[in-house]
């Protein structure tokens, strides 16, 4: 019997063609016939290579955990707002750090004027930390430190706090953003040139896995450089390579790929077309467990796990009508749990234009624990599995993101490809393509571009910065510093400028620098001494 | 016309400056581009280096009304009277404060490309 020919593509049936963001042709209509030859059929949840989620029962057995992103001013403000959402059932946090910590300057420092505790919590010394987590329950509450430059240092304070604090270390969990590759694309809180960079990030991946095997000491970003102008393919495709970057210097060190891969996270962006994300997990997910497995050889199960934070991204809210905010986060919201991640967090409807407010950061959260408690989506694993539009653009995924890894090895691999400012430039032109596609109208985005409202008040609510604060952050400075042991402090300085000459890891030095409250400019200062800064390459 | 974009303070968000890069090569000036990080007296020394006609300024982090007056203060010193323009997360209301304090414009998040050039061509005439 002959097979009748179902009319599917937009030619035969006389309609538009569509092209998602990723450059994918969609079909008008999906069939059996688009997945005949797809491995999904034969793939359960919870089993290598995790397409459809990395645990058997996912949200049903524990949903997503809920971290949003917060911390301004003091570390006495932050620890009040931690405070704040933990009482409002938040189960994790995610701590914002300001400029001058994350580029490695003191409070005191004149190019931190104005900067201090403006756009995250300020931290000069380990006393600043002993405040921010007060009174929190580290064992209870997973915390996400989001610094990158100077991770190592934030990532010792946090060892050591938890050190003063009672807790065994061999226990501890958490996260440090701590991807400096991203930095050079998209963020810019770089600090020293990009070899030393990456040594610095592996040195805590070595000593995590022998010192604190719980704690996650990387979560590789896709999420800047898809904000940077990268599309969904791209997002995943640099992310992995950056995560074997650092995977392959930790290997160098002989430890095997089993005792760190499972501590590996990834930090990816939500905005868009709803399908095309949900593709680009599950079959993001899908190549990662065959790059862990096949590549790399790791027989543990956990090791090829895809781990995700998987939030609402910034890029996709306007300034314009920022109301519609709420309703798009909420859709980024129903996107990441159809994806299975593991954490969520949305940007705040006021996020397009500054710090959210008490009220906006809780409705976000208030966002998320509808979806959870009232919408059944925690009821079933991978509800979208099976679905032929999203298994097909699922293995097209999988396909393209490896295509587009194959790219970076051409541009002499992923540290090469952002010292020279390849993928730098190769992003922000599409960020120009993209951002004149909104403003000619070829992009729709409601409020922007079509239902635009003529009489818009651009009046809104803006975070005031505290420059009393500020100075209180910089007497406190002060006083540390005046109380401390001067010479234990020069002794852990010049111990770790002798560890960075012998290329030794540094996380014993930095955590022994930060216990005597050597600030986190002291410690930068020592490390610049001896592996010099990064010199920007310009281009856009 | 040759502008020189710029980055002043430990902000690191530069999608904007860049996209703004490409609109203003794409309608015919010629743009010079700092990098991040720049103090704003890097930013003066290098808008005379390479004879800019004008200066612009990108700001996210809300440091925008301490960033112009010390712009303000130093093309004073050294006496310029090169126009300086400030893009970024600019509330309206600030505005008129980055105009007192010697901005010749502001352009917040949001600001079409299209009108950034036609308000840079106005000021040809006066160059």
């Amino acid at each position: 019997m002959n097979k009748i020919k179902t009319k599917k593509t937009a030619e035969e049936l006389g309609v538009k063609k569509v092209f998602l963001e990723s450059g994918i042709e969609v079909n008008p209509i999906y069939t059996a016939e688009d997945i005949e030859n797809s491995s999904i059929k034969h793939e359960i949840p919870g089993q290598y290579p995790f397409t459809r989620g990395i645990h058997p029962s996912m949200y049903r057995n524990k949903p997503f955990t809920i971290r949003q992103y917060a911390g301004f001013g003091s570390p006495e403000e932050t620890n009040e707002r931690f405070q704040f959402l933990i009482k409002n059932g938040q189960t994790g946090l995610n701590v914002a750090f300001d400029l001058p910590t994350q580029c490695g300057l003191d409070s005191d420092d004149p190019r931190a004027f104005g900067e201090v505790g403006r756009v995250g919590m300020s931290i000069d010394t380990l006393e600043d930390f002993e405040i921010a987590f007060k009174n929190i329950d580290l064992d209870k509450i997973t915390v996400s430190l989001t610094i990158n430059g100077t991770a190592i240092i934030a990532i010792a304070m946090y060892i050591a706090m938890a050190e003063k604090n009672g807790y065994n270390i061999s226990n501890l969990r958490g996260t440090a953003q701590n991807d400096i590759l991203k930095e050079f694309i998209g963020r810019g809180t770089w600090i020293f040139p990009v070899d030393k960079s990456v040594k610095l990030v592996v040195d805590t991946i070595e000593y995590c896995a022998q010192h604190v095997p719980k704690y996650s000491p990387v979560s590789v970003c896709g999420y800047h450089i898809r904000e940077s102008g990268a599309n969904p393919i791209q997002e995943m495709a640099y992310a992995f390579c950056i995560a074997k970057a650092y995977s392959d210097g930790a290997l160098s060190r002989g430890i095997s790929i089993d005792d760190f891969a499972s501590r590996l996270s990834f930090n990816f962006d939500i905005y868009g077309n709803l399908f095309e994300q949900v593709a680009k997990f599950r079959g993001g997910r899908r190549l990662w467990a065959k790059i862990i497995r096949e590549e790399y050889g790791a027989k543990k199960e956990s090791s090829s796990w895809l781990r995700m934070i998987a939030g609402g991204g910034g890029g996709g809210l306007t300034k314009e009508q920022p109301l519609n905010n709420i309703i798009r986060s909420s859709y980024y919201a129903l996107i990441s749990a159809l994806s299975g991640t593991q954490t969520m967090a949305l940007c705040s409807y006021d996020e397009a234009y500054t710090i959210p407010t008490e009220h906006s950061a809780e409705i976000s959260l208030r966002t998320m624990q509808i979806m959870i408690h009232e919408m059944g989506v925690c009821d079933t694993v991978d509800p979208l599995g099976g679905s032929y539009y999203v298994e097909a653009l699922t293995d097209r995924f999988e396909k393209d993101i490896k295509e587009e890894m194959k790219t970076v090895e051409k541009w002499n691999g992923i540290i090469n490809a952002v010292a020279t400012g390849k993928i730098q430039e190769s992003v922000s032109r599409q960020a120009y393509e993209r951002e004149m596609g909104v403003q000619n109208g070829t992009v729709p985005k409601v409020g922007v571009n079509i239902f635009v409202r003529e009489e818009e008040s651009k009046e809104v609510e803006f975070h005031p910065y505290n420059q009393e604060a500020a100075e209180n952050q910089i007497k406190k400075l002060h006083k540390v510093k005046s109380s401390r042991n001067h010479q234990k402090v020069q002794e852990c300085l010049e111990a770790i400028k002798k560890d960075a000459e012998q290329n030794k890891n540094l996380m014993p030095s930095v955590i022994a620098a930060v216990k005597e409250y050597c600030t986190v400019g002291e410690i930068v200062n020592a490390m610049k001494e001896v592996y010099g800064e990064f010199k920007e390459p310009i281009f856009f | 016309m040759k502008v020189l974009l710029s980055k002043p303070g430990l902000d690191g968000h530069d999608v904007g400056v860049k996209v703004l890069a490409h609109g203003l090569i794409d309608a015919g000036f010629e743009v010079v581009y700092t990098g991040l990080r720049k103090t704003i007296e890097e930013i003066v020394d290098t808008a005379i280096t390479n004879k800019a006609d004008i200066i612009g300024m990108s700001i996210l982090s809300g440091t925008h009304l301490v960033l112009a007056k010390k712009m303000n203060e130093v093309m004073q010193q050294k006496k310029l009277s090169i126009p300086w323009f400030v893009g970024g997360n600019i509330p309206a209301k600030d505005i008129e404060k980055l105009k007192q304090l010697g901005a010749h414009n502001a352009f917040p998040t949001g600001s079409k490309i299209a009108d950034v050039v036609n308000y840079f061509n106005t000021l040809k005439v006066n160059v």
